[in-house]
């Protein structure tokens, strides 16, 4: 029955069917793989184009660079964490100042550009050093504790002489022996790597008092003690203080060391020998000579 | 006979395929009305006992999460008149399925009721090679049913044992295992028109989709409307739609027998549209609003505007009573009845041992049908809805959807046909070479 007045509908009448290329899209887009892809791979995909294309200009690149570095010192160079000064306690001021001269740092500086771990290490690299403690301390003061070595034997080598610790570790260089008189004088080849033991011998060697030089490393394995007159006292590579306090009780009993002695050699704890000089060896011949033996 | 199947088997396998993908569309394609919903299995009772139903009626398997109906456009009796109509309904309704579901769907059960259905009841009887029935023996019992001459340009759409008998014990559901010396089998086969089935699947290949399975729609609505101890005991259900009318009968839980009256819905509308002279919208407007079937002194006085859109104000301003409509719409609904009785006295359902009757589909929601029904059809006659199945909306619950929820329980729980099981040996052209790995596999 059509109408006789036609009355136009105010919405056409719309086939409600998808076409069948949205029906597609449509399932194209209920697909997991696909959605995942558009939801993560898409956007990852066109960032990191853009990110490419816009980082590929050297200037922009710069620029970049630039303000980054603006942004960071902005934030560095607040007076809060500026460090002014460099504060060092436990140092003699000869090591304070060989301290500042291996740390050159210009301040007022940003405690953001201080590599404190680093400084450390370049701390306790100086010879005198033992142990430093690195901090900032509130109030911008670049902290520095340092615990020194303290010297316990003056080492001859070859290239001159040199303080050493309990550990063997240089100290200092020195220029002369008289500078440290109070200090026992060791040398040799590796020495410095027994000194606890060579220690261990001056303190029993006290008792010789002015008479004793020093102590000698020979062949890398055994003390020589020297004391004055050229006399050496040769001992063992083990138990080289007990042989030493023989030889002292020797010295005390019958002046061994008093006499015209060059050599005590104790290298053989059974057989302990002794070198005379060359003179009191032909003195001793003329005697035996002259007593008819 | 090997392409019904070949193409019935890969139906089931492309139904295997979609509910281990755990999503497949049931389709729905009636003369008034294209319904689809979108099943997830979620793999729960799925690997049953074969057939047998278990708790929550053998629904505990999937879940709907997807449900949409549109109005059928290019269908008339069940039937695809007008593939590209159809074609951009089924799109509508899975479009509108698939966006409720959120998930991509690529598989598609689809059940349709035109055709012409026409059933025939098949048997064999062949002796035993063993003592009891193996996997073979009922491959062969099977193969052995001489089909009819079912007529050019027919399929067969369902073709399912119905009844194994052992010696002289009938009723037996499954005889694999016992012991006896002649098998035999009762079947039920339905067969359509072929070229039905043809537009049906290309109208869903022309929407991307793949056809995963294929039912009748009245084997369908019987599934979901009649309870488990009517499909026991026998009954019929009878499910009205808009442009047929479809009849099953089941006994034993197994259809023995379908057949389609072509005369629904769409008619009362055409009668009422034609008697009262209104638009047929206006004629469907007014059917669903004041039908019924029996009149009452009442309906005399109840006036109702039968409206019009032609501008003319006397035209469009006329009245008829409620027994006028009442009067237009009780013969062509008796004419649908008797015509489903002359069905069901065919198919002698007046042998069965219980002659329930359950009218659904949308047509059975005419006030007093059941009245009316039960007079010609006989006494127990009930109105039949769906079975309720998990997350189905509401609004799918009515008696239209029964074919529809009928073939989601279809799709969970497949019936055994035909060509589930395998071919027998003796019809394998590589036969001696399974024999052979046959008698290996026996004997070491």
């Amino acid at each position: 029955m059509r109408s006789l007045i036609r009355r136009r509908p105010a919405t056409p009448k719309v086939d409600p069917a998808p076409s069948r290329w949205s029906w597609r899209m449509q399932r194209l887009m209920l697909t997991p793989g696909f959605r995942f892809a558009l939801r993560v791979g898409l956007p990852f995909t066109l960032s990191l184009l853009a990110g490419t294309i816009y980082l590929s200009d050297e200037a922009r690149r710069g620029t970049v660079m630039q303000a980054l570095q603006d942004v960071r010192s902005s934030v560095a160079e607040r007076p809060e964490f500026m460090v002014k000064l460099m504060a060092i306690d436990g140092a003699s001021n000869r090591l304070a100042s060989e301290i500042r001269t291996t740390v050159p740092l210009e301040f007022p500086l940003s405690s953001f550009d201080l590599e404190l771990t680093e400084l450390r290490e370049q701390i306790t690299q100086i010879n005198g050093v033992k142990q430093a403690n690195v901090r900032v301390r509130p109030g911008g003061v670049l902290q520095i504790d340092v615990t020194p070595r303290v010297p316990v034997a003056v080492w001859r080598n070859a290239e001159g002489l040199a303080l050493v610790d309990n550990t063997g570790a240089h100290v200092t260089e020195v220029a002369q022996r008289q500078d440290h008189p109070n200090l026992p004088l060791i040398a040799g080849d590796k020495a410095i790597e027994h000194v606890p033991e060579a220690l261990k011998l001056f303190a029993a060697a006290n008792v010789l008092g002015e008479r004793l030089r020093g102590l000698v490393r020979v062949g890398q394995r055994r003390w020589d003690v020297v004391l004055d007159r050229d006399q050496r006292i040769m001992l063992p590579e083990e138990n080289a203080v007990q042989a030493l306090e023989r030889v002292i009780a020797l010295e005390g009993a019958q002046e061994v060391l008093t006499r015209d002695v060059a050599r005590v050699d104790m290298r053989l704890a059974s057989r302990p020998t002794l070198r005379m000089n060359e003179e009191a060896t032909r003195e001793w011949w003329h005697i035996r000579q002259l007593s008819g033996q | 006979m090997m392409d019904l199947y070949d193409s019935q088997r890969s139906m089931r396998h492309m139904r295997k395929l979609a509910i281990q993908r755990g999503v497949v569309a049931i389709l729905d394609v009636g003369s008034s009305k294209i319904a689809c919903l979108v099943l997830r299995f979620d793999g729960i009772g799925l690997d049953g006992d074969g057939g047998d139903i278990g708790s929550l009626a053998g629904q505990s398997g999937f879940r709907v999460i997807g449900a949409a109906t549109t109005r059928s456009r290019g269908v008339r009796f069940g039937e695809i008149c007008a593939m590209g109509e159809t074609e951009r309904a089924i799109r509508t309704a899975l479009q509108a399925a698939q966006k409720m579901a959120g998930i991509r769907v690529d598989h598609v059960i689809a059940c349709f009721s035109g055709g012409e259905p026409r059933s025939y009841g098949l048997d064999a009887q062949v002796e035993l090679e063993g003592q009891s029935v193996s996997e073979q023996d009922v491959a062969r019992v099977l193969a052995g049913c001489d089909v009819p001459e079912y007529g050019e340009g027919r399929e067969v759409l369902h073709a399912q044992p119905v009844n194994f008998a052992l010696d002289h014990r009938s009723g037996l559901a499954d005889p694999r295992g016992q012991l006896g010396n002649s098998l035999s089998v009762d079947m039920h086969m339905l067969t359509v028109d072929a070229d039905t089935v043809q537009h049906l699947a290309h109208c869903i290949k022309r929407c991307d989709l793949e056809l995963a399975g294929i039912a009748s729609s009245s084997y369908a609505s019987g599934i979901s409307a009649l309870v488990e101890d009517e499909q026991e005991l026998g009954a019929a259900c009878i499910d009205m739609g808009g442009g047929t009318t479809g009849v099953s009968i089941f006994i034993k839980k197994h259809m023995i027998y379908a057949d389609t009256v072509r005369m629904g819905g769409d008619h009362v509308t055409s009668d009422i549209s034609m008697g009262l002279q209104v638009p047929t919208a206006n004629a469907e407007r007014i059917k669903t609003f004041y039908g019924g079937v029996h009149a009452t002194g009442m309906d005399d006085r109840d006036m109702i505007e039968i409206g019009g859109e032609t501008g003319d104000y006397e035209h469009d301003r006329r009245t008829a009573s409620r027994a006028e409509l009442i009067g237009i719409m009780r013969p062509r609904v008796e004419e649908i009845l008797e015509e489903v009785r002359v069905r069901l006295d065919a198919a002698g359902f007046d042998h069965l041992p219980s002659q329930q009757i359950v009218l659904t589909g949308a047509g059975s929601q005419i006030p007093g049908l059941d009245g009316l029904a039960s007079k010609i059809l006989g006494q127990q006659v009930r109105l039949g809805r769906p079975l309720r199945v998990h997350g189905l909306p509401q609004a799918a619950t009515g008696p239209g959807f029964a074919s529809a929820v009928g073939l989601a329980l279809f799709a969970a729980h497949p019936q055994d046909e035909w060509w589930d099981f395998d071919i027998p040996a003796d019809r394998y052209p590589s036969r001696s070479l399974k024999r052979a790995v046959k008698w290996f596999r026996d004997n070491w």
